[in-house]
Order: structure tokens, then sequence, then C-alpha cells
């Protein structure tokens, strides 16, 4: 184990920084804090939570993908991926960094492989850091998700106890993560991280949704997927659930696990080149799976219904029981009707009698 | 004050005067708010909730509502005209009245008056009762210095009184502060506040000024479309855009910002709107009434300045 | 002063006239052989009233350094009462542009007859020099919609 003061983790900061890309949450000028790319001068935020996951480094809000320009009789192509360097994200809690889990599986290990998302996080380190204070929102002990990192998570876990923060690496890359920190990080035992992981425990037990009961949710019968789909309106959960529904998109653009993306393509000036670009796309608006004949998904409430079958039947079906929701509680927070899903949860399990 | 509300609203669907009641849904906490439609005493009684957390505005749901029951009528009209002509002593089925209730908070008041004279809702289809805001104060400075403390338009008031003095605020105040930066400090000011925004559209989507059936930004053609910017400029543009096609229609609920998951302050470009039209073209607060034009639907052809005085009225420090 | 990174930098303006006085102005302007700089293009809509807010950002994304709409005089509208809006319109968008940061010099709102052939070249001839003291507008620009 080893460890740094509190009070001189910016050495740390600019010990790393100065090297490479190095992120960390901060205070923006609205009292809430984001990621924010690491300068003399900033200040680690003490919020519990970003406003946005940290999957906008490995998932970026809009990413350049390729850009072709035509000489002659010749295309030259130019591929971004190439300027990616490596980077450190620090601050990472456990729900993002298990949201990391929930994208790789879609996106590196199946076929073909997202070589830009895989890309992105072979260049980037993750640190997490252990939640000392969760709040009501918070659910992550539900799906088996540990804010006080017993269990180890990115490539370097990290304590903040008794004004010190303290490093354990778990990955090869964390080690040489700290290796390259060696110089600012003395030694330390593990008693007060034992102490402070006991504590998150004990914290986290009195949470509100701290074990709400998902375990029949992964593998639905076909008889309680009927119940819960509600095809033919007779119990009009879904209509209920989704009356409110603005269709805006917030809680798709600040989950960890959402990851549908729409390409486009702009030309570029007179010379005629093409910049092709791919953005986040919410699978709550109106155009998603927009066809040439119409859209299937009439209304809001087929667009919701869609969503959260995904994230709590439909995902775990397809990988092996893992939900496609952390748990981080930023939905229940972000969203202007404060439509969220642990209703939708507690809904889902009333109708299919689980 | 919740109690009373709830046996209102019973009474009035017992006694059949409305079918349907729009109000604010308990969640899972206290702050856990959301917009419901009740239609039976039960549900009222379970999950109807009227706190300090009620900053909901429902008056935009009664568009979709009200359209619903005017589709009904319509409908069940041309099909007593189709059935007329196949038999003439058909017998015409009675038309679907329905009527539904909606508690709105004074400032919900005006953005109602407002979809009312532009015709999207159906005066006869509702029920208002104009309820008192219940010290929603952690709105931010939107809440601190509401102007609209008076109601309008209601069939009935529970809780509030009809006739409120109009009060002085200092709502203004952070719109002038911004005037006295320099052009570029402003320009710094707004990049820095655009670059956090994920065009989730909430703003739009909430605003009950935002109404139109396509929006401008529905367009996948136009390089205004609904998805996350790519440039500074789209960015910006969203909200300049959509802060010029409410402009003068605003009844500055502050919704807008309420909503946004970034918290943008949004609501400082719709005063600074309200702001010149009230100093420009005379005081004018959007839904206080059904007969006056707001400012962009009219003109003064003698009174109005030129446009020149964008200059005169400027308050820009020097820059160096 | 020129305030540009790039040496070569001349002002790009775009000038929406009224097609019955302002744009024949600039006709009767160039029938008298009056000057004003190749910089200016000019666009010809029905009434001041057909400007669209939308175009004027078009304009300044697609690079433009400054944007005047040319219009009949107050009063003497070809549609009676087209450019007594336009002229409101235009109030509170300049006023709102200002706000967000594009400086109010970049944009313009004048009246010029279809006798004044004189007046339409000096106008374009202010305007111009008023840009190339603001400089080159960046601060809307989209890099995707670049002229050159």
């Amino acid at each position: 184990m080893l460890s740094i003061a509190a009070d001189k983790i910016d050495s740390l900061f600019e010990l790393i920084g100065s090297k490479q890309p190095l992120y960390l949450p901060v205070d923006n000028n609205s009292g809430k804090a984001d990621f924010k790319k690491w300068e003399k001068g900033v200040k680690l935020s003490s919020a519990l939570k970003t406003v946005r996951s940290a999957k906008d480094f490995f998932f970026p809000k809009t990413e350049h993908m390729v850009s072709y320009k035509v000489c002659g009789k010749e295309i030259e192509v130019e591929d971004p991926r190439k300027d990616v360097e490596d980077f450190v994200i620090f601050g990472v809690r456990a729900c993002d960094a298990k949201g990391f889990e929930c994208i790789d599986n879609v996106y590196m290990h199946m076929n073909p492989q997202d070589s830009y998302y895989t890309n992105r996080r072979e260049h980037g380190t993750v640190i997490t850091l252990a939640c000392n204070e969760p709040v009501k929102e918070c659910f992550c002990s539900t799906y088996g998700i540990d804010a006080s990192l017993a269990k180890a998570s990115g490539d370097v876990s990290s304590w903040c106890a008794d004004g010190t923060f303290y490093f354990a690496a778990n990955t090869d890359k964390g080690k040489k993560f700290l290796e390259a920190a060696a110089s600012v990080l003395k030694d330390a035992d593990d008693k007060a991280v034992e102490a402070t992981k006991k504590s998150i425990s004990e914290k986290i037990e009195k949470l509100p949704f701290a074990h709400l009961d998902i375990s029949k949710l992964g593998k639905v019968t076909p008889e309680q997927m009927n119940k819960i789909f509600d095809k033919d309106n007779k119990t009009k959960i879904w209509e209920k659930a989704s009356e409110a529904c603005l269709g805006c998109g917030t809680c798709t653009y600040v989950c960890p696990t959402c990851m549908c993306f729409d390409v486009r393509d702009f030309a570029t000036g007179t010379d005629k080149g093409i910049r092709q670009v791919r953005c986040w796309d919410s699978c709550m608006y109106n155009d998603f799976t927009q066809m040439a004949a119409e859209n299937p998904r009439h209304t809001q409430k087929e667009r919701s219904r869609q969503r959260f079958m995904h994230k709590l039947v439909y995902y775990p079906m397809a990988h092996e029981g893992l939900f496609s929701c952390v748990g981080c509680g930023r939905c229940l927070e972000s969203c202007p009707v404060n439509m969220n899903i642990v209703k939708v949860i507690k809904m889902i399990q009333e109708a299919g009698e689980l | 004050m919740q109690d009373k509300l709830i046996a209102r609203a019973k009474e009035l669907l017992a006694e059949g005067k409305v079918q349907k009641v729009v109000g604010w849904k308990k969640g899972l906490f206290e702050d856990d708010i959301t917009p419901a439609v009740f239609t039976t005493a039960e549900e009222l009684d379970k999950d109807f909730v009227f706190n300090k957390y009620c900053k909901a505005n429902l008056s935009k749901y009664l568009v979709k509502i009200t359209r619903e029951i005017e589709v009904a009528k319509s409908t069940t009209r041309m099909n007593n005209t189709m059935a007329k002509q196949r038999d003439p002593n058909a017998e015409d089925k009675p038309i679907p009245q329905a009527v539904v209730l909606v508690f709105l908070k004074p400032s919900d008041t005006y953005s109602f008056t407002q979809l009312l004279k532009e015709n999207r809702i159906t005066r006869g289809d509702v029920y208002a009762i104009g309820v008192p805001c219940q010290d929603t104060l952690d709105g931010g400075d939107v809440c601190e210095n509401c102007k609209n403390k008076k109601p309008v338009s209601c069939d009935e008031l529970i809780g509030i009184e009809a006739d409120i003095e109009p009060v002085e605020s200092a709502r203004m105040a952070e719109v002038a502060k911004l005037e006295a930066m320099t052009a570029d400090e402003r320009d710094a000011f707004w990049k820095n506040e655009f670059s956090r925004c994920l065009r989730c559209n909430a703003c739009r989507d909430i605003c009950p000024a935002c109404t139109c059936e396509k929006c401008v930004f529905d367009n996948n053609k136009l390089y205004t479309s609904q998805k996350v910017a790519e440039t500074n400029f789209e960015e910006s543009l969203f909200h300049i855009i959509r802060a010029w096609h409410v402009a003068g229609r605003c009844t500055d609920c502050g919704e807008c910002s309420r909503v946004c998951p970034q918290h943008i302050p949004l609501y400082l470009l719709n005063r600074k709107f309200i702001k010149d039209i009230n100093e420009i073209y005379g005081e004018y607060q959007a839904g206080s009434d059904m007969e006056t034009k707001p400012a962009m639907l009219t003109f003064n052809a003698e009174g109005d300045p030129e446009t020149t005085i964008v200059y005169d009225r400027s308050h820009d420090k020097e820059a160096e | 002063m020129i305030m540009s990174e790039n040496k070569n930098w001349t002002p790009k303006i775009v000038a929406f006239c009224c097609n019955w006085c302002s744009y024949a102005g600039a006709d009767l302007a160039g029938n008298n052989r009056l000057e004003y700089p190749g910089n200016v293009k000019i666009i010809r809509i029905p009434c001041s009233c057909r400007l669209n807010p939308l175009f004027i950002l078009r304009a300044f994304q697609r690079g433009a350094d400054g944007v005047i709409l040319c219009g009949c005089h107050p009063g003497d509208c070809h549609y009676s009462t087209g450019n007594y809006f336009a002229r409101r319109r235009m109030t509170l968008l300049f006023s709102m542009l200002d706000f967000l940061g594009i400086e109010k010099g970049r944009t313009r709102v004048e009246w010029c007859s279809a006798a004044e052939g004189v007046r339409f070249a000096g106008i374009m001839n202010d305007f111009v020099k008023q840009i190339t003291e603001l400089g080159e507008c960046k601060k809307l620009e989209d890099v995707r919609c670049k002229t050159n």
C-alpha cells in the first residue's frame, strides 16, 4: 500500500499531469463537479459524483472517426486513432468503473470490435476512489458493486482516510502508474484503509435502496416476460410510468452504461474533404430507429419501455446476468420529471410477480 | 394544504365536473415529485402530493390532454354525420365531454394563459385551480426574484388571494451584471457555460412556450439537429435560436434552468430578451391577459426606435 | 488597425438587400459606377421582413465577419409593414448577439431607397471600414462549413 498526505495530493497530480493528460473531478461554476484536464491550480473536487460519468473518456460525446480528401486520383485518409495519447483518470467511483465493464462487453469483446473505444481503453489508466459518503440516491450495492473498493476495481484503487490518500495497484498498468509516482508516495500499512472500507460498508447498508431484489430480473421466464412487457396494454404499467417522460435524453447522457451513437458525415469546405463524426444518440428521441417508412416505436411509452427492459432484462439475458445499470443514481438526480430506474424496478417486480 | 387540494379534487371528480386530474405524484423521497394524471379518488389518496418540491409547471401537459379530448369530440361528430348519411334516422351518439382539473402555481398560470392565447389549449376542457407557491426557494435566482405572484385565468383559487400587489424584484440584476462586461468577456462566459451543454433538449421539452409539433431542431437534415453538438457553434446556436423563438412569449417560469442537468443559467438568456422588450417596447409580461399581442407580433410605426438603439443602451465596459 | 492572425485577411460581408428598395439602390450605384469594396456579397430577398435570424447565424457560421440588412425606409415598405417587423426583430437579435459576445459593430440595419445609389455605396464603404477595424470574427465560425 502506498500513500500521500491529502494536502500534498497536488504534487502527485503535477508529477503525473506534466507528463501525460490527467483528468480529475473539478468543481465548476454551477457548484457541481465535472471531469476536467489537470493544469496548475486546478483542485480536486470533494463531490461524490460528477454530473456526467467517466465513460466520456472512452466513449466521448463526439468523436472524429475519419476524414477523407480527394487529391487528384488518390484519396487521402486521416485516421485520428493514432492521435490518442496515454492518459490517466483519477477519482473514478466504483459504479463508473463497473460501467466500463458493461460497455467493454459490447464494444471490446464482441465481433466486430469497436476499435475507437478499444484504442482509448488501451491508452487509459483508471484510478478508482472509494466513496466516503454515499447518498440516498446510490444503489450500487444492489448490483453487487462495492463502493468501498474491497474488490479490485480499475487499474489502481485509492482511498481517502484520515487526511491521507492510499493507493493499491490492481493491474500491470496500475503498477506502472505507481512506479512513475514513486517519488512522492510513501509506504504505508493498510489499517486506516481497512477501517474506511468497514465504515463505508456500514453506511451503504443503511441506504434505502441498498438491496433491491433483482435476483429474478436477470432470468425471467417467457410467461413473466409477457406480463412485464404488457403488449396489449392491459395493466397499463408502462403508460403510467412514461406519462411524464419528456423524451429529452438526459438519462441516457449521464448514464455510465448507455452506449448508443449516431454517425454523421460533413463536407468540409471547398476542397471537398469529408469528415465522419460519431456522437451520442438517445433511444428516448423520437427519431431513434427511424426508418424509411416510420419509427416502429411510435410513442414515448414504447421508447421508455425499451430502455428499461434493455437495462434490466435484455442485457442480463445476453450477458450472463450482468445488469446494464450500476446504481450510480445519476438518472434519479438529473431527470427533469424525476422518473427513475428504481421506481421502474419496483413496478416490474410487481407486474411480473417476481 | 395538500389535504385541501385532494379533497377538492375528489369532490369535483365525484360530482362529475372533471374526469381527470393533473397533479404531482409522490416518489421515493420527499423531493422526488413526478407530474401525473389521476383518474380516481383512490389514486389521489395514494399518490397525490403538494409540497415545496412541486416545482414542475403542469400547464404544458394540458396541450396533449385537451387535444385528445377535442379529437374524441370531433371523431364522434364526424361519425355521427357519416351515420346520418347512411341512415337519416340514425341516432346521434353523444359527444364525449371531458374536463381536466389542473393545479397551477401563480407562475404556471401565466404559461397557461399564454398557451390559451396561442390556441394550444381549449379553455372549455380545463378547470384550473390556482394554488400558492410553497416557498419553492431553492430554485435559485429564478424563484427568489419571481415577479409572477398574482394568479391569472383560474376558475378557482385555494389558499391564495386573487389580488396581489406586484412585487419589486431584482430579477434583472444578473443580466445587468453581464451587460456590464466587455463583449469578449461575455463570449468567454457563455462559451464556458455552453461547453457543458449535452443537447439533451430538456430545456426545450419542458418549456411551456415550446410546443411546436415539429421543432426546428428535430430536423436531421439541418445543421441544427437535436443530437450532441460537434462544435462550439452548434452548442451556442441551439440556445440562441431557442431563446429567440420564445422571445416575447417566455413567461419567465424558470423551468428551463431548473431541469438542465448541467445547471447552465438559461434564465439569463430569456430574461435578457424580457429586459430588452420591457425597456424598448414597453413593459410586457407574457401571459398576463388574453388580449395584448406579444412584442414580436406587433409594431409601433412611429414609436419604434431604430436598431442603433443597441449602441445607445449598451453598458459595456470600455475594452482596453 | 487590422486585428487578425492571418496577414492576408480581408473582411467578408454579407448584405441582405430587399428587392424593391435597397437592391435597386445597389443597381443604381452600379450604373453610376460608384465604387465600394468587392468583399460585400449581396443576397436579394423580397422584403427585409424575410430575413430569418437563422440566416444571420448561418452567415456567421460560414465565416462572415459582418452582416448588414438593407431595406426600404420605414413607412415606404413595398409590402406596407414588413420593415416595421424587421426593425423590431433585428433590434432584439443584435442585442442578443451582443449579449452572447458577438460585437454590436458586426451587425447593422440600414434603410436605403431605390433612388439612393450614392447612399448605398457610402453605407457599404463605411461598414467595410468598420469590420476591418473589428477584425476577423471567429466566435461563431463552424469548422465544418469553412469557405476557405
